[in-house]
């Protein structure tokens, strides 16, 4: 296939290492795995226990990098949606709304604390069931996630002062679903505002995801919640669509594809639910000619590649300004043959495993097409595991703006390289897409970059950096990415009633 | 009453023996002062859209008749249409960035003018209120001068509410970043239909002041205050295209509005409660923020409470910008 041909070695060169030899190797460091325990299945968590579903039925979960089974999760019906809406409501009725915020942050505040003390755990499972390499999952989702319950426990108790003039209140059951891509950060980003604005809680881990979801709520038994507060159920895309569109549920949220935002934002419309949505991306990351190369490299190469470019904020449309694209080309290139494939679970791997077979399928497709609509393809001549779901770092050059690989969202690591001359046909065709998530700029230029975050149609942009998140930091699209944000004082009131003082005949 | 009803029973009432079994046109109404007396024949005003800031009488060629809440005709109102609703919605795409990218301060300034300009036709306006809502002259004048006076709030936040919305956010690492708030770019309104004036400024307002561009479809049965207001705001310093206003039959209109795949957000607060689900599925193509109507309706809403204005309403209609930037020699 022509994906896998020959790459060109010139690149190489120019870093210094002698062509088509490795200098650098290294060991293997696989990160231990004997202080984990994985059961062997995993029930519905409903009311803090772990429940078989009715009637029982469970699906296998693999891991991603050696295709092997890691599990067994319960396969919700209809019925066991209901009866974890029902839990939750329950739970909000009975304890959760009536606990003063100061105890909730404290719940709150064990639950950080906990996943701290647990972080590794956390991390090595977090790798094993999503493909991601270690250092990632150990550097940047746990203690995110954790971080994310620290930094929201202490809204719990001020919210007054959040919204001025409004006298914010509960909604009552949030629904969740959540994608594989960041399972656990993705939970904290979800749970944590949530049970901070006094909801409760119902969340629909992705199917092929699900293990780090039922560790954390060993954590909600370990900090003693009350039993219903937080609920977690396992199933295919219908279950997810069943547990938003129950009538006992007031709040929405969902991180996903565009397309499966859609479908529930118009299962929902008209029923006075909360929603907010995280949909898809198609990022310019934009390089002006004075920027500081080697660090802009450092910067395409986390924006795309980071969690093997599974990031629905990835910079997968590198804008190059004209004067400076060959060097940068060469030293990308470069770049791209020296990132380690392969073992997630090895210390030193960059790029691990795709998350399933049905998206490499996806990513190999969107590649071929990029072939075949005449973009010239580049990968590194990496090794490859023999098993798992593996795909070699892409860049394509010669990208035209109406090619689907500059279109489409890949989900995958490919990126997409195209050329400008001004800061203002930099800007047309960096907003020329349905997309307005995130968005990248790389200049020395002070003046520079203040216009350029001000033209990109997006809701974060990184400038002189990219890929980096904070609990504090408000995260969310512009268009078709979404609405609604996470993160920061801006991410609580999709979790409140802020109708304000009196109803004005309503 | 709709303006079919109203019609049907004022025709009935004046349908005599020896008339033939055809509708017998009324004379316009006087609404503006433009009464005709014995020795002069006063000059009626043609109602039109607003577009582009040009008043353009719709494609289609049509017009509707326009009743008051005596049954009084009023005026033949402009029947716009879906090319109408294009029209407009290119005009608010094309004035989008120019009044996005204007200052505050000098946003804050326009809106302040409107109010100007309001208060120099407020005989009109509580004219035009009284005949579309059948209301009293104390009544009518309350709801101009709330009108003018919401102008006068919102024109004050327009330098205020960035402040109250964005942040600068503390990190966990050596970046600068925060958080500010921008337009969220074309936004379509339907209009309350009963409170013609009051009603539409409270929407219209808080959509403007922040920098959008909005396209209002107006009362169908009270639009003539509206296509005022439009004259108003056209010699106000608001750019044309910053707002455009398309009268005729909601249900030839909202449709094609909240399905405009260049429309960013709906606010449908003024839309019939009914026809709110349909519209708020239609919005979901391209991913529309959508501000829905009170369940119960607006019968009872009170829009010259202090609730119905609020910088919390600024906010449905921008989105959060987060920027980080390393901190670093």
């Amino acid at each position: 296939m022509t994906l896998t041909k020959k790459p060109e070695t010139r690149p190489a060169a120019s870093w210094g290492l002698a062509t088509g030899e490795n200098l650098w190797e290294y060991a293997p460091a696989p990160e231990a795995t004997d202080h984990v325990r994985i059961e062997p299945e995993y029930g519905l968590f409903i009311g803090n226990e772990f429940i078989r579903s009715k009637p029982r039925k469970t699906f296998t979960v693999i891991n991603p990098a050696t295709e092997e089974p890691l599990s067994k999760v319960a396969h919700a019906s209809r019925a066991d949606v209901g009866r974890a809406v029902a839990a939750a409501r329950e739970a909000h009725r009975s304890s959760w709304s009536k606990l003063p915020g100061r105890e909730r942050a404290k719940y709150l505040y064990r639950i950080a604390r906990i996943m701290q003390e647990r972080s590794r755990e956390f991390a090595v499972v977090e790798s094993m069931n999503s493909g991601k390499p270690i250092k990632e999952s150990r550097d940047v989702d746990v203690p995110l996630a954790a971080a994310h319950f620290f930094y929201y426990a202490g809204w719990a108790d001020k919210l007054e002062y959040a919204f001025p003039n409004r006298d914010p209140r509960s909604l009552g059951v949030a629904a969740q679903v959540i994608p594989w891509n960041f399972p656990l950060l993705m939970l904290a980003w979800k749970i944590a505002p949530a049970l901070a604005a006094g909801n409760t809680v119902v969340l629909k881990p992705a199917s092929t995801t699900p293990l780090t979801a039922y560790l954390f709520a060993d954590v909600v038994r370990q900090a003693d919640l009350p039993p219903g507060v937080v609920n977690i159920i396992t199933g295919p895309g219908e279950i997810g669509m069943e547990l938003v569109t129950h009538p006992d549920v007031s709040k929405v949220a969902f991180t996903g594809s565009t397309a499966v935002g859609q479908m529930i934002a118009r299962a929902l419309a008209g029923t006075g639910k909360k929603v907010t949505l995280e949909l898809g991306g198609k990022a310019a990351n934009i390089v002006f000619d004075d920027a500081p190369l080697d660090q802009a490299i450092e910067g395409i190469i986390n924006g795309i590649y980071f969690n093997q470019g599974e990031v629905c904020c990835a910079g997968s449309r590198l804008f190059v300004q004209e004067s400076v694209y060959e060097p940068l080309i060469d030293k990308l290139k470069a770049r791209l043959g020296t990132l380690r494939v392969g073992d997630p679970l090895d210390k030193n791997t960059d790029v691990g495993a795709i998350n399933s077979a049905g998206q490499l399928a996806k990513i190999t497709e969107l590649v071929e097409s990029g072939v075949a609509e005449g973009a010239e393809i580049f990968q590194p001549d990496c090794e490859l595991p023999s098993r798992g779901f593996f795909f070699r770092p892409t860049l394509f050059t010669g990208v035209s703006q109406s090619h689907r690989i500059a279109q489409e969202e890949i989900f995958g690591p490919v990126l997409s390289v195209l050329t400008f001359r001004t800061p203002d046909e930099a800007i047309e065709k960096a907003n020329n897409t349905p997309y307005g998530l995130s968005a990248g700029v790389w200049t020395e230029k002070g003046s520079r970059i203040f216009k350029m975050v001000a033209a990109m149609r997006a809701g974060v942009v990184w400038a002189n950096t990219f890929n980096r998140f904070d609990p504090t930091s408000p995260f969310g699209g512009y268009k078709e990415s979404g609405h609604g944000r996470e993160g920061g004082i801006h991410g609580l009131g999709a979790y409140l009633d802020l109708s304000g003082n009196g109803t004005n005949g309503r | 009453m709709s303006p079919r009803a109203a019609r049907t029973k004022t025709a009935s009432r004046r349908r005599g023996p020896s008339v033939l079994e055809q509708r017998a046109a009324q004379p316009l109404a006087a609404v503006n002062g433009a009464a005709s007396r014995a020795d002069r024949v006063g000059v009626h005003k043609t109602y039109k859209l607003y577009i582009g800031g040009a008043f353009p009488r719709t494609e289609s060629g049509r017009a509707y008749e326009v009743f008051g809440a005596r049954g009084e005709l009023l005026a033949n109102a402009s029947r716009g249409t879906r090319k109408d609703i294009r029209e407009a919605v290119r005009a608010a795409r094309k004035a989008f960035d120019g009044w996005a990218a204007k200052t505050a301060y000098n946003r804050s300034q326009i809106l302040y003018r409107i109010a100007e300009l309001m208060e120099g036709r407020r005989d009109q306006f509580v004219a035009e209120v009284m005949a579309a809502e059948g209301v009293s002259r104390a009544r009518a004048t309350r709801a101009v001068d709330g009108a003018i006076d919401r102008w006068v709030w919102y024109a004050g936040w327009a330098d205020k509410y960035p402040q109250m919305i964005g942040t600068v956010n503390p990190v966990a690492g050596s970046y600068f970043n925060f958080s500010v708030p921008e337009p969220t770019g074309v936004v379509g309104i339907i209009a309350p239909e009963d409170s013609s004036l009051l009603g539409l400024v409270s929407r219209l307002a808080p959509v403007i002041v922040s920098g959008n561009a909005a396209v209002v479809i107006s009362s169908e049965s009270r639009p003539l205050p509206a296509v005022t207001l439009s004259e108003v705001l056209a010699t106000s310093d608001v750019p044309g295209g910053v707002v455009n206003l398309v009268t005729g039959l909601r249900r030839e209109l909202v449709g094609h509005l909240a399905g405009h795949m260049d429309v960013n957000a709906l606010d449908a607060f003024g839309a019939e409660p009914e026809a709110a689900a349909r519209l708020q599925e239609v919005a979901v193509e391209n991913v529309k923020r959508f501000v829905a109507p009170p369940a119960a309706g607006l019968a009872r809403y009170d829009w010259m409470a202090d609730s119905a204005q609020s910088p919390y309403l600024i906010g449905e209609f921008v989105e959060i910008k987060t920027v980080w930037h390393p901190i670093g020699a």
